[in-house]
């Protein structure tokens, strides 16, 4: 996606103007999703269908009722 | 300006996790118990007429009380902060992007295709299930067949956004949503449609037959007598519902509580308040 709003010709007062151009915040919003993600993975999936910590379970029994309850597949 | 967006975006999706906590405490837990009480009562029935036994190991890591009260508060917001994040990180993008959606409109717009996209339509086709609900032997291939249908889901919505800002320019904005929405419906059934459902898995289909889903049927002895019921259809609608309700509750605070915030942030020159960060 370009970095510049495609229709210029909107009226200047309406228009938001791109506030985080991708070549400046690229690194910090890539940064942010992966560990968001990896947030995402360690309370929905880890320690069931796979898991980083080999047999453990502590993360999977602590989060157990959430992980039901947020709509992820569980044993 | 993106870090101020991302901090916000956290804090919004903090109360969004505590929202949904707070409503999980009171109307899930009871039905999260009731649902592993069956599973309990179940696994002995099975036990009592010696099948091939499927026994459910009481290996207790944690208590019920503590999975019941930190372990859901934690979990649901963590999951709420994530949430917040990815939401900030979309909200960022779209600035500027999207014509002249307004600062608080875009908070809501973006927030309801978090709640949409990431969860209410992979719910369509794998819903939420509870304990007891779900075979031990196909984990692996329920989590891979929901985490697909999460990411075309995704995928799918941010192409059909491109889609109608392209259709835009010719019909208008209303035509286009509506051209673009019908878009994501037909391309999200067509792999609602082509996706497996959870009782038709290979591994279910050789252990228990082809059902639609794994919701435990009644148990039968050797005769087709019913000796323990099947799995109660009102809790499970209930989970269900309560399943949605919360994250619909979550979304709902994320794009409700950032739109303020991001408005102050946005436009301080049209604020009607002169520079108060306090001012709820």
């Amino acid at each position: 996606m370009s970095s510049t709003t495609p229709s210029g010709s909107i009226p200047a007062a309406a228009a938001t103007p791109v506030v985080v151009p991708l070549s400046r915040a690229g690194l910090l919003l890539f940064g942010t999703a992966l560990l968001a993600m990896l947030v995402y993975y360690f309370i929905g999936v880890d320690q069931g269908a796979y898991s980083i910590f080999g047999a453990d379970t502590h993360i999977h029994e602590f989060v157990h009722d959430g992980r039901h309850f947020l709509g992820f597949p569980c044993h | 300006m993106e870090k101020k967006l991302i901090l916000r975006g956290l804090l919004a999706g903090a109360v969004g996790g505590l929202l949904s906590f707070v409503f999980a405490r009171i109307f899930a837990e009871p039905q999260i118990q009731a649902a592993i009480d069956y599973e309990g009562a179940r696994d002995a029935a099975q036990e009592a007429l010696s099948t091939a036994a499927h026994a459910h190991e009481g290996h207790e890591v944690f208590s019920r009380t503590l999975q019941g009260n930190a372990g859901i508060g934690v979990a649901l917001i963590l999951f709420g902060m994530a949430m917040g994040a990815l939401f900030a990180i979309v909200y960022s993008l779209c600035l500027g992007r999207v014509g002249r959606i307004q600062p608080r409109n875009l908070s809501l717009l973006v927030a309801g295709a978090g709640f949409v996209g990431l969860y209410l339509v992979p719910f369509v086709k794998y819903p939420a299930n509870p304990p007891a609900v779900g075979h031990e032997d196909s984990i692996r291939d329920r989590t891979d067949l929901y985490l697909l249908m999460v990411l075309a889901s995704v995928v799918l919505l941010v192409l059909a956004v491109v889609l109608g800002q392209r259709l835009q320019a010719r019909f208008g904005n209303w035509t286009a949503t509506i051209l673009a929405g019908t878009a994501y419906l037909v391309a999200v059934g067509v792999v609602m449609a082509l996706l497996p459902q959870f009782g038709h898995l290979a591994v279910n289909e050789a252990s228990y037959g082809s059902h639609a889903s794994e919701t435990p049927l009644p148990l039968t002895d050797s005769d087709g007598n019913i000796v323990f019921p099947g799995f109660p259809a009102d809790l499970l609608f209930d989970f269900r519902l309560n399943s949605v309700a919360a994250q619909l509750i979550m979304w709902a605070a994320i794009g409700v509580v950032f739109a303020p915030m991001a408005d102050r942030l946005l436009s301080p020159r049209t604020a009607k308040i002169p520079a108060d960060p306090i001012t709820a």
